[in-house]
């Protein structure tokens, strides 16, 4: 059976005026049914714009999408017109998005916001999709959904109008769901009810989860499996608590040495030096290597590529970068030393 | 007590809330920061947390004298900030400086970096050995090259902006820096970078921060004393030992549960607080705390509990009814 979600190879760039910024250079991952992937990147990354590439959502121009497969359970998604892939989006892969007041439209009750989605997709009436839309918005646990399904966006809180953009989410019951930094604009406590729903959202509904986020915490707490992105490229991909136990890429080793962490006192905070690389100009060869304590020649010279360091287990299967049927638990990284790095510990 | 630089006493700021245009009447009022004390000491941090609402940039601007309180006081050594005339105030902003969060919008893109760092000796007059050279100097200090002053902040990246930024609040040679939320717009990475500049500058020059933040990692990181407020008022403050090993206020206990951890092996989630701050035109009576905490009781409601030493082991001030350490940790 095919993965729920597979991306290979990705690329994208943004044009204008003759020059070209590559946002996303050969991103691949794979999603399996009911698990949580988390993409982990710094600003500029390129985690947002694969997600908007994936969902089909991108602006185009200036972004275009240049190379690279998405199959949705087998399905390539890439080059289907665009009347086709409408129907995926939304009820097959839906998504969610840090600003939940901009990305909610504020001149439209939210119920109403959330019945559009069953009233277009469905073919639902208008009074059939406002009971759903009651219904969605007491399972993202909004206290007395029905008597504010009147209400309008900026009569939420942060919070809350997060719920009502996961109960848009929701609406059409989705496989997959990608939630693109879904509590970085909430405070911690806030923070820790969004996951918690989401979490239990994916467990009642089998979904499986995209999360992107920047911040080291939420991956360690929520996921199971990690990607981490540098300069538009996956550096390393592992079980969550493998990557966290032994780094296999020096830029992962970096962030867990720079994070300040609560529940330990006084430690040292070892950064990365330098900072993200501009995407006009990304380095040649492997593009941490101006930042990597670790760098050699062959580091500005030769790109590396992803490659397995350890296989699942029971599977013995070292074929490599392209492999594409790799167990979950598998772990890989785009550094020429790997074995050095993880070695380490 | 002689080494207190900064002393806070029952500082409240109220905002009006008005209603019409021609004929404005006062509808209400934001207790933004309601009844803050608190001391600075030479040479420390005191980290000042909390979520947003709470007040805490509000208290910024008071104790930069930006803002006048509504009532209470803000003394920096025997002087109070409060009741200064602006040629005063200047004066006393040789010793106060503010470095802030956004390093995109709090650099003016029309200025090279040598005249934004050279500013404050354009009003406060030049230094010995001239601005040019201590423009350099200060430069290196921030760990940035300093051929580059007459580059423009359009040309640096996030992190090294706030190192210019730090730079312009180093220039007067001040002894106390009021930091809000100085690297919550800085990737991980970065911001460890910023970090360590900030903890290299205070052993080196002998600083006293406030350090205001709302990722509680950062700020236990980085503190001596450690203050969290909630809706104007602070609920709780201690070492930063004491509050974060041994918290006794629900509300921090709540929201250090809150914060997750980097680390796989060990995930958070024993108390998860329902519902969202309440809004502080209208805080609930008594205790502020109780619409969300669940040791609540009736006294909660009726009777606001006092910022003070609670019995138990960890002897610092907490402002429950209650205080209790949790059995948790």
């Amino acid at each position: 059976m095919s993965p729920l979600l597979e991306v290979e190879d990705l690329h994208v760039e943004f044009r204008s005026r003759g020059s070209a910024v590559n946002a996303v250079n050969g991103l691949s991952y794979t999603l399996h049914e009911g698990e949580t992937l988390a993409i982990l990147g710094e600003s500029g990354s390129g985690k947002s714009v694969s997600a908007q590439a994936v969902m089909g959502i991108l602006d185009t121009p200036p972004a275009y999408v240049t190379k690279g497969s998405v199959r949705y359970r087998g399905t390539e998604l890439l080059g289907l017109p665009e009347r086709r892939r409408r129907a995926y989006r939304g009820a097959n892969i839906a998504m969610i998005f840090q600003d939940a007041l901009s990305a909610l439209n504020p001149v439209h009750r939210v119920g109403d916001q959330i019945a559009e989605m069953l009233i277009v997709h469905r073919k639902m009436s208008r009074r059939d999709a406002r009971a759903r839309a009651v219904e969605l918005m007491d399972r993202v646990r909004i206290p007395s959904a029905a008597s504010r399904i009147n209400d309008f966006p900026h009569q939420f809180s942060g919070g809350m109008r997060q719920r009502v953009m996961i109960a848009m989410a929701l609406a059409l019951e989705p496989d997959v769901l990608i939630a693109d930094e879904p509590t970085t604009a909430l405070d911690v406590t806030v923070q820790a009810q969004i996951m918690k729903l989401l979490s239990d959202l994916q467990d009642e509904m089998a979904m499986g989860l995209i999360l992107i986020t920047h911040d080291l915490g939420v991956v360690a707490d929520v996921a199971d499996r990690i990607a981490l992105m540098y300069a538009g490229r996956v550096v390393e991909e592992a079980d969550v608590e493998d990557l966290y136990a032994r780094p296999a890429h020096p830029y992962a080793e970096g962030l867990l040495a720079s994070v300040p962490r609560i529940d330990v006192r006084g430690r040292e905070l070892t950064p990365i030096k330098g900072a993200p690389p501009n995407l006009a100009a990304i380095p040649s060869g492997c593009p941490f290597h101006p930042r990597c304590p670790r760098a050699r020649d062959r580091c500005s010279r030769e790109v590396p590529g992803l490659r397995l360091l350890r296989a699942g287990e029971g599977s013995p299967d070292r074929s490599g970068a392209r492999s594409g049927a790799l167990s979950p638990e598998s772990h890989r990284s785009a550094c020429h030393y790997a074995e050095e790095v993880s070695g380490g510990r | 007590m002689a080494d207190e630089i900064l002393c806070v006493r029952d500082v409240t700021k109220h905002f009006p809330l008005t209603r019409g245009v021609v004929f404005q009447h006062e509808i209400g009022q934001v207790k933004a920061v309601d009844g803050v004390s608190f001391e600075l000491r030479k040479g420390e941090t005191l980290g000042l947390v909390g979520e947003s609402g709470c007040g805490k940039s509000t208290l910024a601007r008071l104790l930069m004298g930006v803002e006048r309180p509504t009532s209470g006081s803000v003394h920096f050594e025997d002087r109070d900030v409060s009741s200064l005339s602006k040629a005063e105030l200047r004066r006393l902003r040789r010793r106060m400086q503010l470095v802030m969060q956004d390093p995109y919008t709090s650099l003016n893109p029309r200025m090279t970096v040598g005249d934004i760092v050279g500013e404050p000796f354009a009003i406060h007059g030049d230094p010995e050995g001239g601005r040019r050279t201590r423009v350099r100097e200060l430069l290196e200090i921030v760990g940035l090259e300093p051929d580059h002053v007459n580059r423009y902040p359009h040309q640096f990246s996030g992190g090294q902006r706030q190192r210019i930024g730090i730079a312009r609040a180093l220039a007067l040679r001040p002894d106390v820096i009021i930091c809000d939320e100085p690297v919550s717009a800085l990737d991980v990475s970065v911001q460890a970078q910023v970090m360590n500049l900030l903890a290299d500058l205070q052993r080196e020059f002998g600083l006293s921060y406030v350090f205001i933040a709302h990722d509680l990692a950062v700020v236990r990181h980085i503190s001596d004393r450690v203050a969290v407020m909630y809706l104007g008022k602070i609920v709780e403050i201690g070492d930063e030992e004491q509050i974060y090993d041994h918290p006794t206020h629900p509300y921090t206990q709540a929201l250090l549960a809150a914060v997750p951890v980097p680390d796989p092996t060990k995930r958070t989630g024993q108390i998860v607080l329902e519902g969202d701050v309440p809004s502080p035109t209208d805080p609930p009576s008594g205790c502020r705390f109780r619409t969300r905490c669940w040791k609540a009781e009736e006294i909660c409601a009726a009777e606001e509990p006092a910022l003070k030493v609670r019995t138990g082991r960890s002897a610092h001030p907490s402002a429950c009814h209650f205080a209790a350490e949790s059995g948790r940790s």
